[in-house]
């Protein structure tokens, strides 16, 4: 039957930090409430007992990692021999990590894109609609959802039979009603990248419907008015006032997406695992992990890689949200 | 006036589309999941959702069941042995010919032996011989209702394991979300409210920390956990080290998120509190905790729905074992081993969106604050 020991774990887990600050804070007080004076001097101890936990977790698990991924990255692959730039050169030489850059760069143009144009168009279609926050709720559901359920799903969808059976896969039915030969989609290189991107796509438009739709109400109604009485169509006003209008709110949302599909892992582990030419780099680094018992000195460079793409745009995102803070 | 109607039917057949193609796929999951093993595997799932025709064979009862009556045999019975809902419009007493009868009409086999068959499968057979030991064959043409059942269900929780997996994923993901709010508050708020030496130094250091994706921690880390393991004789890969795991990923977002909260709370109230004698610590309990619990209930569903979704941190932190392995990572064991079973993995695929999908439907308020606002998670 079930085990549900693990679930008897949680309460420990979770107690333990609540006994830890409330008992040190108790403590503290009793002490504060004797001695009047000491109180300035013990304002450090108690900041100390609010930081402790965090800064632990922040020194072992961030910055640590950080320093040691640095240094593992001119190390071999157990960790022991300085190699210099060996790995480096390795990673510009490997032809499967070019793949990998080449097919993370088609996802860094294809899929904020999309997701943002789609999501543009149907916040604008969706706010003048009477039933326009069912159909916001329901794109915006896939956002709810794992990568790898989203991956079954898909995978579903691009479900391939031999030519005489009859599809069970909606894409293949649909192609075969349309009298073409049906196809295994996502063993076709290079185009398969596409559809897998379609499914993050499908995830992300909903992400940058919501900021939209809330970027949207922000835009003065007697503008809107004002164009509509000067005659101006749907499309001009859509491309003349709200788009400009909107300018910030799209590179925020490009930035957002731009981050998590940098990242993209788990869709690719899922379907393919990087064979017939869709390899990533996040994939190429969880591979590396453990490919040959694992390599830490090519899984660091990798690694570096990806951080290498994401800070400048995190910086500005970052940015961003701390001007945004000060208005 | 007809331009402007026209235009809002365009926009709402655009958006209806847009909506169809979005809903489509999980829709067809679900309805998958409820769908017998065996049509799952021989037809698409929309052909489940109309009434469908199709043609069958069964054959009728031998000798055994031969009652004689006046100078005749007869052998009553129904060619659907189990209760179903199928309606028969047609059949047939050979191959060549299987609508040779409606269903009014009375058969008649090669042998002379008479037929009266019902819609709902019932029939008797006539004969002035007696049977042979094999029963008849009948061709029958039927229309079969949508039929749903929740068998894959039964099977894939209980014998698939994914019932455990989803223990085990709610033992990872409600402390994954819980803890990082506990240290994280009090973080947030000695960074806010108090002073002490460093503390514009740590904020910078957090906040920049942001850009560290998760992918450079990871080597490292494995690596220290092994050392644990190793030292105090248990295993690398355990609850605790996937819980630390997932607070120091989402440590920098929540105490970032908090910090920016607890900031716009207005600075006379702390003051008041100060010079009421109030410690931090009471201050912290009475005053900013009840006025953190919408910014804390976003903070968590943001935190807990990345752990429950999370495969990259349940693979390389936890064992792929039966009693810890999460339902992401059991997904993704299962589109190896079973990628043909497709009643498997649109159930399991569905059992793992069930509390995503209720958390989105019942809190979605929080559920958008805390997305938009987890744009900065790293």
């Amino acid at each position: 039957m079930l085990d549900i020991y693990p679930l008897l774990y949680v309460c420990l887990g979770i107690l333990f930090f609540l006994f830890y600050f409330h008992f040190s804070n108790f403590f503290l007080d009793k002490i504060d409430s004797n001695k009047e004076k000491i109180k300035f001097q013990n304002l450090n101890l108690r900041a100390f007992i609010f930081i402790a936990p965090a800064l632990i977790v922040f020194l072992i698990f961030i910055l640590y990692p950080v320093l040691e991924t640095l240094r593992l990255s001119f190390y071999d692959k157990y960790g022991r021999d300085f190699v210099g730039l060996n790995n480096y050169l390795w990673a510009f030489r490997d032809p499967e990590l070019r793949r990998g850059l080449l097919n993370n760069l088609g996802w860094l143009v294809v899929v904020p894109t999309l997701s943002t144009a789609f999501g543009l168009i149907i916040a604008n279609l969706a706010d003048k609609i009477w039933w326009g926050t069912i159909a916001k709720s329901i794109i915006f559901m896939p956002m709810a959802i794992s990568f790898v359920g989203a991956g079954v799903i898909w995978k579903f969808i691009y479900d391939y039979r031999g030519p005489g059976d009859e599809q069970i896969g909606l894409l293949n039915a649909i192609i075969v009603s349309f009298g073409y030969e049906p196809q295994a989609w996502i063993t076709i290189p290079i185009w398969n990248n596409l559809f897998l991107m379609a499914i993050m796509i499908w995830i992300q438009t909903g992400l940058a419907l919501v900021i939209f739709s809330a970027a949207l109400r922000g835009i003065p109604k007697e503008t809107l008015e004002a164009a509509r009485i000067d005659g101006a169509s749907e499309l001009k006003t859509f491309t003349a006032i709200i788009i400009p209008y909107l300018g910030p709110t799209i590179l925020v949302i490009w930035t957002i997406i731009t981050i998590v599909v940098l990242k993209i892992f788990d869709i690719v582990l899922a379907m393919t695992n990087g064979q017939w030419q869709t390899e990533v780099l996040a994939n190429l680094m969880f591979d590396w992990m453990f490919r040959g018992g694992g390599d830490s000195g090519r899984g660091s460079v990798l690694a570096l890689f990806i951080m290498i793409g994401v800070i400048p745009i995190m910086a500005l995102n970052i940015y961003k949200h701390k001007q945004e803070q000060k208005i | 006036m007809n331009k402007i109607s026209l235009s809002s039917v365009f926009s709402q057949l655009l958006l209806l589309f847009f909506v169809i193609i979005w809903l489509t796929p999980t829709f067809g999951l679900f309805i998958s999941s409820l769908r017998d093993k065996d049509l799952l595997a021989n037809s698409g799932w929309w052909t489940s959702l109309m009434t469908t025709q199709v043609n069958e064979i069964y054959r009728s009862e031998g000798i055994k069941a031969q009652i004689p009556e006046n100078d005749q045999f007869l052998i009553k019975g129904n060619i659907f042995e189990d209760e179903s809902n199928k309606k028969i419009i047609s059949y047939g007493v050979t191959s060549k010919n299987i609508n040779e009868f409606d269903i009014q009409q009375i058969g008649i086999f090669k042998d002379g032996t008479k037929i009266q068959l019902s819609e709902d499968g019932s029939y008797i057979l006539t004969s002035s011989n007696e049977f042979k030991k094999k029963g008849k064959r009948i061709f029958v043409t039927v229309i079969s209702p949508p039929k749903f059942t929740l068998n894959n269900y039964k099977e894939v929780l209980f014998n698939e394991g994914l019932g455990q997996a989803f223990i085990n994923t709610l033992a990872v993901a409600i402390p994954s979300a819980i803890i990082p709010l506990i240290i994280c508050s009090f973080f947030a708020y000695a960074l806010t409210w108090m002073n002490f030496f460093g503390r514009d130094t740590l904020l910078a250091l957090v906040i920049a920390s942001l850009v560290v994706p998760l992918q450079m921690s990871l080597i490292p880390l494995l690596s220290i956990y092994n050392d644990i393991g190793a030292i105090i004789g248990v295993g690398a890969k355990s609850y605790p080290g996937v819980w630390m795991a997932h607070t120091g990923f989402g440590l920098a977002s929540t105490t970032f998120l908090l910090r920016n909260f607890l900031k716009s709370l207005p600075k006379e109230m702390m003051e008041a509190a100060k010079v009421d004698g109030a410690s931090h610590y009471d201050t912290f309990l009475r005053i900013i905790l009840p006025l953190s619990i919408p910014a804390f209930a976003s903070i968590f569903i943001l935190q807990f729905l990345w752990c429950w979704n999370d495969l990259l941190v349940g693979l390389v932190f936890l064992d792929q074992v039966p009693s810890e392995i999460i339902l992401s990572a059991k997904l993704r064991e299962l589109l190896g081993s079973r990628g043909e079973n497709w009643e498997i993995l649109t159930t399991g695929a569905f059992i793992s969106m069930t509390i995503p999908l209720l958390i989105f439907f019942s809190l979605q308020k929080y559920f958008i604050r805390g997305l938009v606002a987890g744009s900065v998670k790293g």
